[in-house]
């Protein structure tokens, strides 16, 4: 019984952080129907900039932390303005494929600095912070994680309700013409899309890190795991990319824990092959309001 | 010239380079009045309506040919941001509301040009007019009817205060009923907000009606022009945009002519 609740809660938070990645990528699609395949790379890029952050510039966590998102918060508006936005218009695969070059570009560049080995963030979470819940331990990270999940959570759901440019974004997504008719600046829609997505990228990645440690190929990896949670949510849906990760993590880590590790990481893809058999859409697909 | 407001001088559209719509459209609207556009479908009215708003270009259309002057500035070929900041505001065609947002939500899209300014009491102008949409105003626009959602789409576009409204076939699958109270509306919009409107329909007697002038089309060309009710006592007009006989009675299928009256421009 305490494996099994050790194993609930490892899994909730990985799950978690999965459905946080997943939902700057569920925002970039459905702000601009792009699939961003160099999302894994921004997860990386947060953690090394963090990791650059507190051991080489020696700055106190939280303004590392602060900085890092503030960097990848950029860092996102500028790839959407270089590299993405001479191509609207463009046929759909020519900017998917640049999303494959941005994220082989990435990877390598990270390689080059930091290399392929893994590195590990000093211990920068008191261990006050772990909650002992009955036989169970809940380590700080994992506490941290799920606090600032739901900071961040709450706060793009009050973006997105209330204001302005929030109820901007969702009209793009929604029927890019007529936002263009109102003369919403669409493009800037795209790009702050693009901001946001990298800005939620980066803290996922920096929480990964601290869970798994930092190493360039695992947390890209965690870049394609993006896929079987907003396949499984829906691509359409941030709600569901959350219940989508969450479920995600869950089947790993139980599968991790009862049956074997090797089979954990193959897990959500077997999700995926399923989910596309039997219901392309996803659970929280859009669901046409039709009227003529 | 003092009170024109918007120009077009001998336009041409194409679209992917090779789909010539426009043919050298030449109109021209004075403040403050209402200006109504009418023709058989494909006659290239929407176009028009695309070349002054911006929004050709992500349908691939361009003006290749003429100018459109607004305000003694040229404006042909900008881009919607752009010419939606100098305050002309297109409502589409087939009304077009954001599905998934509520009605006060699609109603603050509406501020995009002015982001950052207190809207509030643009929404209670919008009110104000369409009161129809206060109950719904919580509710999703993607389950209102069609006369809510024309109300709606109008209301968003007014959010904006534009100078010159584009309005793509308010009266498109609307009741008569519903049609009248929406043209009622257009002309208050213009009377009291001082808007310029072009009024783009399929419904020409009810277009005729309340606008000051009007614009014939066929075939990517101006064919007629004249004061409204000018032309909608032009028995030509009458005969093929109104169905009325010449004479001015409904036209009947007992009047079987042995011969038809030809459209003398084409």
């Amino acid at each position: 019984m305490d494996f099994f609740l050790q194993l609930l809660i490892n899994g909730l938070c990985l799950g978690f952080l999965y459905g946080l990645s997943a939902m700057g990528f569920v925002m970039i699609f459905k702000s601009s129907s792009v699939l961003n395949f160099a999302h894994g790379e921004l997860i990386a890029l947060g953690a090394f900039l963090f990791l650059a952050l507190v051991t080489w510039a020696g700055i106190p966590i939280p303004i590392s932390f602060l900085l890092t998102l503030a960097v990848c918060f950029c860092f996102g508006f500028i790839v959407e303005r270089f590299f993405l936005r001479p191509l609207i218009g463009e046929p759909l695969i020519f900017v998917i494929m640049l999303t494959v070059g941005l994220a082989s570009m990435f990877k390598g560049l990270m390689l080059l600095i930091w290399g392929g080995n893994l590195h590990t963030y000093p211990d920068i979470l008191p261990a006050s912070l772990a909650i002992q819940l009955g036989p169970v331990t809940i380590p700080p990270v994992y506490i941290a994680s799920l606090v600032i999940g739901l900071i961040f959570l709450s706060l793009f759901g009050l973006f997105f309700k209330y204001s302005s440019q929030g109820i901007y974004m969702r009209s793009v997504a929604d029927n890019q013409r007529a936002a263009l008719s109102l003369g919403v600046h669409v493009k800037r829609v795209f790009a702050l899309s693009w901001a946001i997505a990298s800005l939620v990228a980066g803290m996922s990645g920096i929480v990964l890190g601290i869970i798994n440690g930092i190493n360039v190929h695992n947390l890209s990896g965690i870049g394609l795991k993006v896929f079987p949670v907003v396949i499984l949510g829906g691509l359409d849906s941030i709600g569901g990319a959350i219940i989508g990760g969450l479920i995600i993590g869950l089947l790993e880590s139980f599968t991790g824990g009862y049956i074997s590790t090797s089979l954990s990481e193959v897990v959500p893809f077997i999700v995926l092959v399923f989910i596309l058999l039997i219901k392309p859409y996803g659970l929280f697909g859009l669901v046409e309001i039709e009227r003529v | 010239m003092e009170k024109t407001l918007l120009q077009l001088n001998n336009i041409s559209v194409v679209y992917s380079d090779v789909i010539q719509v426009l043919k050298g459209v030449s109109l021209a609207v004075e403040k403050n009045h209402i200006v109504s556009l009418i023709g058989s479908n494909g006659a290239g009215k929407t176009t028009t309506l695309k070349a002054i708003s911006g929004l050709l270009k992500p349908e691939n259309g361009k003006v290749t040919d003429g100018t459109i002057i607004y305000e003694a500035r040229t404006v042909q070929n900008q881009s919607p941001e752009t010419i939606t900041r100098l305050g002309i505001i297109q409502v589409l065609e087939g009304r077009q509301p954001f599905k998934y947002l509520t009605i006060e939500e699609n109603l603050r899209v509406g501020t995009a040009t002015k982001w950052g300014e207190p809207y509030k009491k643009d929404l209670d102008i919008v009110y104000h007019y369409f009161p129809a949409l206060i109950p719904r105003r919580k509710s999703l626009a993607g389950y209102c009817s069609g006369g809510e959602l024309q109300m709606l789409v109008m209301g968003r576009a007014l959010m904006a205060h534009p100078k010159l409204l584009l309005l793509d076939e308010p009266s498109l699958g609307l009741a008569p009923l519903v049609v009248k109270e929406i043209f009622r509306i257009i002309k208050r919009i213009n009377e009291e907000q001082g808007s310029t409107i072009i009024l783009v329909e399929q419904n020409a007697r009810m277009a005729l009606q309340i606008a000051h002038y009007g614009y014939v089309m066929e075939n990517g060309k101006i064919v007629m022009e004249g004061r409204a009710t000018e032309l909608a006592a032009n028995p030509d007009i009458k005969e093929f945009y109104l169905g009325m006989g010449v004479s001015g009675d409904m036209k009947s299928y007992k009047d079987v002519k042995s011969y038809k009256r030809r459209k003398r421009w084409l």
